[in-house]
């Protein structure tokens, strides 16, 4: 079948701003948003710029907008969008080209809220023992692919990009919840600040946009709660 | 074309699991740089689902020495048995440390590690499939993955995201560094660095059907390579059993080790008749071939009866929520079926290269098959060939030799960089990229020959003639066709001049890459006249001790291939005939 595609194109080094391009593609219902791309970057115009490496939704390169929602263009198949396909870069990080954005203030963002393990105890010779339920615990957050579809759908990011967002919220999460942890006092405070957790409006775009099923507004909740313990 | 520079002891190209657990060991030590093409958390690495094993005995008894001899058969004897010593050895520190840091693994109740069977592991060598497979659910890779990277953030090791190296630069035989291309912004960085390793990994992308990411085209083997450095065991490529039909999405040997069954189009579990004591466990190499020979025999389901049936609907919608959520979500996605209720469409895949650049177990690399060193230069992971794997690798052995081996490399950077003195790179070492990039942005673009053409009819005709099954003739016609698409290549062009995020001007040297590990296949393919492991003639059906119980190092010869030879370092186990 042919399917129609519309891009919002930006080369830094030809064009003043973003426009729409449209393309007509013979695709297969069952292929994904990813093939398309690829139809269009490698037999009509290979200056199209888009992340991508996996393919199959476990990298996280290719978080975009497509037909104004956030997700992934690997883990995606035609036949779920309706058409014409729209599609466009994630919202709220500067644009390097095409469908391609600068990630540098995402991860430091992660980078902030000490995404590691901190326990200076004598670990032994053998592992550190956890039972399945403390294991369960932080189990949804482990998920995560720093894939920013989460943090770039958020309205209170688009509005204030100094907000930690909802990706590294739970980054921080994973830790917090694990009992073999001992900095979440630290992290929490962090998190306290007037760009940390309280921002966040649960408006659950970013539950929605995950492409791992993280459930980010709970996540977040249970960090509100958790630093309300520390005071 | 800007030129920037840099000067460092080591750089550590890839941040998989090899390269981040090099950087680990070697950062604290020296003026350390990691330079990635992909954001580190972006390697592949993380895709990898079922497990690592060592012999934690954490389930039932079990102990290294089994693991070494599981290794070794496995590997239909072409590994280098003090090498799986190693590995299978160190497996069991190298699980507890990643626990250390935070890696979080499933757990039994009593709080352990938990374990799993996993294809060709056993108890008692041969005895009954063992439970030594360490997990977290089914991505395991993905927690290697992030935990390694977390230890580097906490460490604040330096990173290059997006720089892709594409060239090195060794003078009189001793390494001076790297030079490596910004993907934003189109500048050429040099890189001084007398100490470099290459955790690149692997090049599934010479196939058409593969579980491997896009980026995996064999960035470390070809620019060593085209420097004159062999490749080792180029020959064996492992197809993993189950591939997702048609797409080759990888579906984990977990799913089997948690009792998942293969089916033929009439429903007979066919694995019975080819492997009687451990069944769909048996290794990857003969399920592969397994399934292949029942579809060849018209057993296969479906309308053109080109696939088998992967069975989980006895297990239970618990133990596939609980151990296997994230294949089970890949099928939902991307099949549209429910595998609690229905089997599921596979096929081979290409999946995993046992052969790379030849290295010693202290990640040295090796520069002809007499064991010369190359000094200042190492290679870890899936780019690496040790060997540990031989002919064909055991499920969940590859994350272990990243971490194991990834810290041998991190080691011997530090005590090269502490006995030698830095190097100094003069300015126009940027020279040969330079004018590589120049010749690929001035030439007119032609549709035929661009990239993708050229690509697509590679990876077709290699999916055709040099997978499974090969013989004499369909690996002639495969050197000759390879012949072919390299004269064109010499032509190759792009569209795109621009220098901002140019992944076009990159997927065009990617593929030199890709025809540099095709032609040492096929050419190493051709020469040996056995069947082992992985490597399977149907014109020399045995294998051959005698002759053959060598490791093939592969030499670029202008556009041919030159092939030399190195005895196997054999240990505890004799070869012998290899039954399950
Ligand atoms: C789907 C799948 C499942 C698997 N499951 C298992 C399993 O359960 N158990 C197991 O033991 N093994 C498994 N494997 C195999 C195992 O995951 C891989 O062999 C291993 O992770 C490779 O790690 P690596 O560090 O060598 O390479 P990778 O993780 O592939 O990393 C390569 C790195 O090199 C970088 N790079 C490449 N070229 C360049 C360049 N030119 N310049 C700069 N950087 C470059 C990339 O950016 C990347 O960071 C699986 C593999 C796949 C594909
Ligand atoms: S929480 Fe989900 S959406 Fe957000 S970065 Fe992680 S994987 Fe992506
Ligand atoms: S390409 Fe890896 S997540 Fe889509």
């Amino acid at each position: 079948m042919d399917v129609k595609v519309n891009i919002l194109r930006y080369n830094p080094e030809t064009d003043r701003k973003g426009h729409w391009e449209e393309y007509i593609l013979e695709a297969d219902p069952d292929e994904r948003i990813l093939d398309l791309l690829h139809k269009v970057k490698w037999f009509d115009d290979g200056s199209l710029a888009f992340r991508r490496s996996c393919a199959h939704g476990v990298c996280g390169s290719d978080a975009m907008i497509v037909n104004g929602e956030n997700m992934l263009a690997c883990q995606v198949l035609v036949k779920e969008v309706s058409t014409p396909i729209k599609i466009e870069p994630i919202r709220g990080l500067p644009v390097i080209k095409d469908l391609v954005v600068n990630m540098d203030s995402f991860f430091d963002s992660y980078k902030k809220v000490m995404p590691f393990l901190v326990n200076d105890d004598e670990p032994g010779e053998r592992e550190r023992l956890q039972s399945p339920e403390d294991r369960d615990r932080f189990e949804d957050t482990t998920k995560c692919i720093l894939c920013a579809a989460c943090t770039t759908s958020c309205p209170v990011f688009w509005t204030a990009d100094t907000y930690v967002g909802p990706a590294a919220i739970v980054n921080a999460h994973r830790f917090v919840f694990d009992s073999r942890d001992n900095a979440s006092k630290q992290r929490l405070e962090i998190l306290q600040d007037i760009d940390g957790a309280f921002r966040c409006r649960t408006a659950f775009n970013c539950t929605t946009a995950c492409p791992r099923g993280i459930q980010v507004t709970k996540a977040i909740e249970d960090v509100k709660r958790e630093t309300l313990t520390i005071n | 074309m800007k030129v920037v520079r840099h000067s460092f002891d080591g750089v550590i190209v890839g941040a998989g699991g090899a390269g981040l657990r090099a950087a680990i060991e070697a950062a604290p030590h020296m003026k350390l740089a990691v330079i990635t093409k992909l954001y580190p958390t972006r390697s592949h690495t993380g895709a990898a689902q079922g497990g690592m094993s060592a012999a934690l005995a954490n389930v039932e008894e079990d102990n290294w020495n089994w693991h070494a001899f599981d290794t070794v058969k496995g590997s239909d004897y072409l590994a280098d048995q003090p090498a799986v010593d190693i590995l299978c050895k160190e497996a069991i520190d190298s699980v507890v440390e990643l626990e250390h840091w935070g890696l979080p693994f499933s757990r039994l109740e009593n709080g352990k590690i938990a374990q799993r069977r996993f294809g060709g592991h056993t108890v008692k060598e041969g005895e009954a499939p063992a439970f030594r497979a360490c997990y977290a659910a089914d991505r395991t890779g993905h927690m290697i993955l992030q935990t390694l990277y977390q230890k580097c953030v906490s460490m604040g090791v330096t990173f290059f995201d997006e720089f892709q190296v594409l060239d090195i630069k060794i003078d009189d035989g001793v390494c001076k560094g790297v030079i490596a291309y910004e993907v934003a912004t189109g500048d050429i960085h040099i890189f001084e660095a007398r100490a470099v390793t290459f955790a690149t990994g692997g090049f599934g992308k010479i196939y058409k059907v593969s579980s491997n990411a896009h980026s995996l085209t064999g960035d470390g083997p070809g620019i060593l390579y085209q420097k004159g450095i062999p490749l080792e065991d180029m020959e064996f490529y492992q197809f993993h059993p189950t591939g997702i039909y048609r797409l080759g999405i990888l579906l984990s040997e977990a799913a089997r080790g948690e009792g998942g069954i293969l089916r033929n189009k009439d429903g007979e579990r066919f694995m019975e008749r080819y492997a009687p004591s451990i069944k769909d466990l048996a290794p990857r190499d003969m399920v592969s071939r397994a399934i292949a020979t029942e579809i060849s025999e018209g057993n296969g389901a479906g309308p053109n009866n080109d696939f088998v049936y992967l069975d989980l609907t006895h297990l239970g919608a618990e133990t596939i929520k609980q151990k296997l959520p994230d294949i089970t979500d890949f099928v939902r996605t991307y099949v549209k079926i429910e595998p609690i209720d229905e089997p599921i469409p596979v096929q081979p895949t290409a999946h995993y290269a046992m052969g790379g650049i030849p290295t010693d177990v202290e990640a040295r690399v090796l520069s002809d098959a007499n064991g010369t060193i190359l000094p200042g230069v190492y290679s870890a992971g899936e780019s690496a060939c040790v060997s540990v794997h031989g002919a064909n690798r055991l499920g969940t052995n590859s994350l272990l030799d990243i971490v194991v081996f990834g810290k041998r490399a991190g080691q011997s950077m530090v005590d090269y960089v502490s006995s030698t003195k830095p190097m100094s790179l003069s300015d126009n070492a940027a020279e040969d990229l330079s004018n590589k990039i120049n010749k690929l942005m001035s030439k007119e673009h032609s549709l035929e020959f661009s990239v993708p053409r050229i690509r697509e009819e590679l990876q077709d005709s290699m999916e055709e003639n040099a997978k499974i099954f090969r013989t004499e003739d369909s690996l002639g016609k495969q050197t000759e066709i390879l012949a072919d698409l390299r004269d064109r290549y010499q032509n190759i062009t792009i569209s795109d001049k621009g220098k901002v995020f140019n992944t076009e001007l990159l997927e065009a040297i990617e593929l030199e890459y890709l025809l540099d590990m095709s032609d040492t296949t096929v050419a190493s393919a051709l020469h040996r006249k056995e069947s082992r492991g992985a490597h399977s003639r149907v014109d020399h059906v045995e294998r051959d001790d005698k002759n053959w119980l060598k490791h093939s190092f592969a030499f670029k010869n202008g556009n041919s291939v030159k092939l030399d030879y190195k005895d196997v370092e054999l240990g505890n186990y004799e070869p012998k005939e290899r039954k399950y």
